[in-house]
């Protein structure tokens, strides 16, 4: 018994119908847009702009960049600093000019609520921070994710606080990475505090303009609302660690939730000592 | 949907039940008028043993129903629906239900891509999606209840087609389109020759469960209206319902609380598990588009053809019915 209640008139006389000897069109797209929202045209854009940044303002400089992967799905965390975080798009910068390949920054759904910030960051490659969106790009696609485990705790700390990671939330991107099958490599990043450091903050604004925090920078104090986009020239410098490879099955529902805090908190370790090191290093902010 | 099962020689009968009568030629398809919520059905189902019921009658489109016929169609006329399947000594062996992918709904915390088995993140707020939802739950209560039923749900996407009128279609046949300013969503369309052929295969294969179905690909709200070529009009971001009540009144565009939050967050289904049961569809995202505006430009041009086919009840039964009729041997 088949009902037909859908309004399908007038078919027959309108438009022939194509029957299936027939393949229709794939249809013709006008952007380049992938499923992700991020456009390849956007992105050269994009790389064209920030490129005098990276090169002269920050002068950006990688140590390890060979751990990076050519070829297969791995994820890149990061430490996360400066009021408006310089560093996500000066690694996913880096890595695409000197790998030669796209890196998805995962970043917090209220990118996505807010109007063209939230269409232009989807489209230089900014994917919600979803755990099955993670999964996808890394296990189905072999795509290289960034994510920051220290959320906005990370940029919305204090200049008194710099350097200081934060608690890696709940050690989600070590799961993902299990489940994934891919190796997290981490990657401890100099120069972002600096580049926009924060004086104090104003929670009662913050609440009022629905955003997670609202910073007073020292670029705002100094520059006035240019501060908002003027950052100071500190030098970068970011040192790519040793790939974690963990020993576990792929693809498992769930895994020991003491296992993945001990693993995050390992890579956290790790990250914090490569960062201090650095500082030890480091002669000069502003000369590295 | 009919005419695609009447060339199959191993269906023998097929019965039509509709508010509307049908538009298309039917050979052999028998036709019921029936009321809003099919208070019929659990009647004929008893007297023609019917053995498959393919239910395609949900309203997904809110602007051209009331509330409360929304409500009467979808959720009461779904219920004497399961009710007439599942009555006791009832023939009837295999429901499929065409349902809608808005049952996701579309919000800032969503995954890209939702699979069958995810929940939706944000409470269901349109009279539609509500309907929907609960229309899907007395499916699932159906199915658990009649384990030797073979009951399917199919949530396609926006549909688009030559025929079809959707808040979406009728936006882009316009000269413009609505569109929340600085937001540009990725959306995925189906064609409407595949919600058929998907109907037909799910019915035929006999293939149980839940499935997304959607053309390849995702295309940016921004694309979809150019390869229209309507202009956008963008609303403002902040208060966009009340922005865009005097459009509305005005006729110049269609905005139900579903496509708002739509051309806010867009959303993406996963089609993998349709695709394992050997269907795909024919259209892409984008093919889907570029046919429904081809078939307007054709409308523009020459205008409606009035119907080649008007269905009349006493012509139909005599040439099904009557001795005179010398019918050819199938």
């Amino acid at each position: 018994m088949g009902r037909e209640t859908t309004p399908r008139e007038q078919r027959a006389a309108l438009v022939p119908l194509p029957r299936s000897e027939e393949t229709p069109s794939p249809g013709q797209r006008l952007s380049d847009v992938d499923e992700w929202g991020r456009s390849e045209h956007t992105r050269s854009i994009a790389r064209r702009v920030f490129a005098p940044l990276y090169d002269n303002w920050f002068r950006v400089e990688w140590e390890g960049l060979e751990k990076i992967p050519k070829t297969g799905g791995a994820l890149l965390v990061a430490n996360h600093a400066g009021a408006i975080p310089s560093d996500a798009p000066t690694i996913m910068h880096g890595i695409e000019v000197e790998r030669g390949r796209p890196v998805y920054g995962m970043a917090d759904f209220f990118f996505r609520e807010m109007p063209w910030l939230g269409t232009v960051w989807a489209r230089v490659g900014g994917v919600p921070a979803h755990p099955d969106n993670a999964l996808r790009l890394l296990r189905d696609q072999g795509q290289l994710a960034l994510v920051f485990p220290e959320g906005t705790k990370g940029p919305s700390k204090t200049y008194a606080d710099r350097y200081r990671l934060r608690r890696f939330g709940r050690g989600g991107f070590v799961e993902i990475a299990m489940r994934a099958g891919v190796p997290v490599i981490p990657i401890a990043v100099v120069g972002a505090e600096e580049s926009m450091p924060i004086v104090f903050r104003i929670p009662s604004l913050a609440r009022l303009l629905g955003v997670p925090y609202f910073p007073v920078t020292a670029n705002m104090l100094l520059f006035g609302p240019l501060g908002l986009a003027l950052y100071f020239p500190a030098k970068f410098k970011l040192r790519v660690l040793d790939p974690v490879t963990f020993n576990v099955p792929s693809g498992q529902e769930r895994y020991s939730k003491s296992r993945v805090m001990e693993e995050a908190e390992k890579i956290r370790i790790n990250m914090q000592e490569t960062i201090y090191e650095m500082l030890r290093e480091r002669r000069s902010v502003w000369f590295g | 949907m009919a005419q695609a099962l009447e060339s199959d020689p191993e269906v023998e009968m097929i019965l039509g039940m509709g508010t509307r009568e049908p538009t298309v030629p039917l050979e052999r398809t028998e036709f019921v008028k029936a009321d809003q919520t099919y208070s019929i059905l659990s009647r004929i189902v008893g007297a023609t043993q019917v053995d498959t019921i393919v239910h395609t009658f949900l309203v997904v489109d809110s602007t051209r129903v009331s509330s409360r016929a929304l409500h009467e169609i979808n959720v009461i006329g779904t219920m004497n629906l399961l009710a007439a399947a599942g009555q006791s000594g009832s023939p009837v062996r295999q429901v499929v239900v065409k349902s809608s992918t808005l049952v996701y709904g579309s919000a800032s915390t969503d995954p890209t891509w939702f699979r069958e088995e995810m929940a939706r993140t944000s409470p269901a707020r349109t009279r539609v999606e509500r309907s929907l939802l609960e229309v899907e739950g007395f499916v699932r209560d159906f199915a658990e209840d009649n384990p030797a039923t073979v009951v399917s749900v199919l949530r396609f996407a926006n549909v688009l087609g030559t025929d079809i009128v959707t808040p979406i279609s009728s936006n882009l046949s316009r000269p413009i389109c609505p569109a929340i300013a600085g937001y540009d969503p990725l959306l995925q369309f189906v064609e409407e020759d595949d919600v058929v052929r998907c109907l037909e295969h799910v019915t035929r294969q006999r293939i149980p469960g839940l499935y997304n179905v959607a053309g390849a690909g995702k295309l940016p709200w921004s694309e979809v209206t150019g390869i229209c070529g309507t202009r956008l009009l963008p609303i403002s971001p902040v208060g966009t319902h009340t922005a865009a009540i005097p459009l509305v009144r005005l006729g110049l565009i269609e905005f139900p609380p579903e496509l708002e939050s739509l051309l806010r967050y867009g959303r993406g289904v996963d089609t993998t598990r349709i695709g394992k049961t050997g269907f795909s569809c024919r259209y892409t995202s984008a093919g889907a588009v570029e046919n429904f505006i081809r078939a307007v430009r054709l409308r523009r041009s020459v205008g409606d053809t009035p119907p080649s086919y008007t269905y009349s009840q006493d012509i139909e039964q005599f040439f099904r019915h009557s001795p005179a009729v010398i019918r050819s041997e199938r």
